[in-house]
């Protein structure tokens, strides 16, 4: 097998028993990524001479005995985290030449430990989209069919994964924008309940549905990754001072008696055949395991996009403000005085998605319109997550499909909107209720293309959803397919 | 029609940006697709439900009063798209 195949915990292995050093580890994975870039475009940004310096530092550190898991790994992250000195853009025009002065709090977490970062992940404009197709920086292409959309936002996270680049990535979710890039790509996604990770330096987008998390090729590495990004930060006021478990003790194979329930109103009619069938499928591995099942209702599902786009674009407006060509970013060289200074660097600096939610946000928030918009919405969210609560009196875990198609084609739904942010609809709820789910390879369709299988838990569950999807993992060979690229 | 070109221009005006005459056109359509779609949550009744802004109950975060390190004066201005001397430069705003 070759190194750049390797998950962390084979990689951390092999170094410990000093059969591979982190700078071979680097180089291979530098060399794969020249090698499928060109057809991929995963990255915005790769930094060989960072990486090659800092396997050099992991090298040391190996040797001197001071090891953790990260050490000497090569990740990669989406461009939505600040990190010191590298470059970082958010996928906007606006931020095209932004170098941070700090690190995220995630990523210092990551640099602790050791890891090599190899560059910074494409995405959709300021995580505003599910295809990865608004990025300034060019679409992302699915390593598993290069014609089809990797998922988004985080679709670079997934398809550096996928096609072997990184060994492990960090993405963000807002409504689904690690764990659909995680099912359209074959990869493990995990969106922790909302305050687990700290938000601190991660550029906003939503702010009361933002939350950090991996994207891995097996549920292991995806342990190893929240136990490293998890915990309280005083930098975010919204992080929760909680212990952090160690996720890896949570992986057993054992779901005998475990409750998981069906929503009865994310399996209906109209759902793609090959994910109906995948999640057929899944629920009998489950059962032959021993899981029960139960039927259960999260009644206000069918409200749960509108009312997401009306929070998150309220949100958005107001965090995209300080973007005004002022202290940093793009400024118009065309600007006649202040105002026109703002709204001129403003209009070149962002994208077509990108003002077109500012705008819906905008007017959402306007005089007249937000008890209307705002307002209601805040309210449903509120039905939203009372539906959660009820479910888990009932059941431990919840089974939903991630998606209601495998990846559609580049272009597909382009020029609809409603069409595209329809595509979140199974895992928007989630982050309306604050809670926890992960998306985990669970079949292929008719065509080739992954597909996902989402595990929703109770706030602050993650150790019974680790434990559900390691249980699937190691009885099915799903993640263990590759893209041939 | 939820939504006219006009508002469009109105709330471009209020989000600081400019709108090409294609975008104000192009804009107006999405919008209104996308605020008839929203206007399905009406169909529920919310009389008497307490708004969520936050998944996670909110309390202010209170820290200690001390002085602790900052990024400093050139940190900050490193990314500035012009700086004088200590300050961020911009167009002249009084007459």
């Amino acid at each position: 097998m070759e190194l750049f195949e390797l998950t962390i915990h084979e990689l951390h292995d092999k170094l410990k028993k000093k059969e591979v050093s982190s700078v071979e580890a680097t180089r291979a994975l530098l060399a794969r990524i020249d090698a499928v870039e060109p057809r991929v475009n995963a990255f915005i940004t790769v930094t060989p001479e960072e990486a090659l310096k800092n396997a050099e530092a992991a090298d040391r550190r190996i040797a001197a005995g001071d090891m953790q898991l990260l050490t000497g790994i090569p990740i990669a992250l989406k461009d939505i985290f600040l990190t010191k000195g590298v470059r970082t853009t958010c996928a906007s025009r606006i931020l095209d030449n932004f170098i941070p002065p700090y690190d995220a709090t995630s990523v210092a977490r990551l640099k602790a430990q050791g890891m090599v970062l190899v560059g910074k992940l494409n995405q959709d404009e300021f995580a505003m989209g599910s295809s990865t197709e608004s990025s300034y920086y060019g679409k992302t292409h699915n390593p598993w069919n290069l014609e089809c959309i990797p998922g988004g936002s985080s679709g670079g996270s997934a398809a550096a994964i996928a096609a072997r680049q990184a060994i492990a990535t960090l993405g963000t979710d807002t409504g689904g924008s690690i764990r659909q890039p995680a099912s359209h790509c074959g990869c493990v996604g995990l969106k922790p309940t909302y305050g687990r990770v700290s938000r601190y330096g991660v550029i906003a987008y939503a702010s009361s549905l933002d939350q950090v998390g991996p994207v891995t090729r097996d549920v292991t590495d995806c342990a190893i990754m929240l136990g490293a990004v998890a915990g309280f930060d005083p930098k975010d006021s919204t992080s929760v001072d909680l212990p952090v478990p160690d996720y890896s003790k949570a992986l057993s194979n054992d779901v005998k008696g475990l409750k998981i329930g069906l929503p009865k109103e994310y399996f209906i009619a109209g759902l793609d055949p090959d994910v109906q069938k995948t999640m057929d499928a899944a629920i009998e591995t489950y059962k032959g395991l021993g899981a029960q099942f139960v039927e259960i209702s999260l009644p206000h599902t069918d409200y749960a996009v509108a009312t997401y786009y009306l929070i998150a674009t309220a949100e958005a407006s107001s965090n995209l403000a300080r973007y005004d060509g002022v202290r940093f970013g793009h400024r118009s060289s065309e600007a006649q005085g202040l105002i026109d200074m703002y709204r001129k660097s403003r209009s070149e600096g962002f994208g077509e998605e990108v003002k077109r939610r500012i705008m819906l946000g905008t007017y959402a928030l306007s005089s007249g319109y937000y008890d209307a918009y705002y307002l209601k919405a805040q309210k449903v969210r509120t039905l939203i997550m009372q539906d959660f609560s009820r479910a888990f009196e009932e059941v431990d875990v919840i089974l939903t499909p991630v998606a209601p198609t495998p990846a559609f084609r580049i272009g597909e739904k382009s020029a609809d909107p409603l069409q595209m942010y329809l595509s979140d609809i199974f895992t928007i709820p989630v982050n309306l209720a604050g809670t926890c789910g992960m998306s985990i390879p669970a079949g292929f369709s008719k065509d080739g293309l992954p597909v996902g299988l989402q595990l929703v838990g109770r706030p602050f569950g993650e150790e019974c959803i680790l434990r559900a999807a390691y249980a699937f993992e190691q009885n099915t060979d799903w993640h263990e397919r590759k893209a041939s690229l | 029609m939820k939504i006219t070109k006009a508002e469009v221009e109105h709330v471009a005006l209020l989000a600081r940006l400019e709108l090409t005459e294609q975008e104000a056109e192009t804009f107006t359509g999405q919008m209104d697709a996308i605020l008839a779609y929203v206007d399905k949550l009406n169909e529920l009744d919310t009389d008497g439900i307490v708004p969520t802004a936050h998944a996670v109950p909110m309390e202010n975060a209170f820290r200690a009063d001390e002085v602790t390190p900052s990024i400093g004066i050139e940190n900050a201005l490193g990314n500035a798209p012009k700086r004088a001397e200590s300050f961020f430069r911009v167009p002249k705003v009084i007459e």
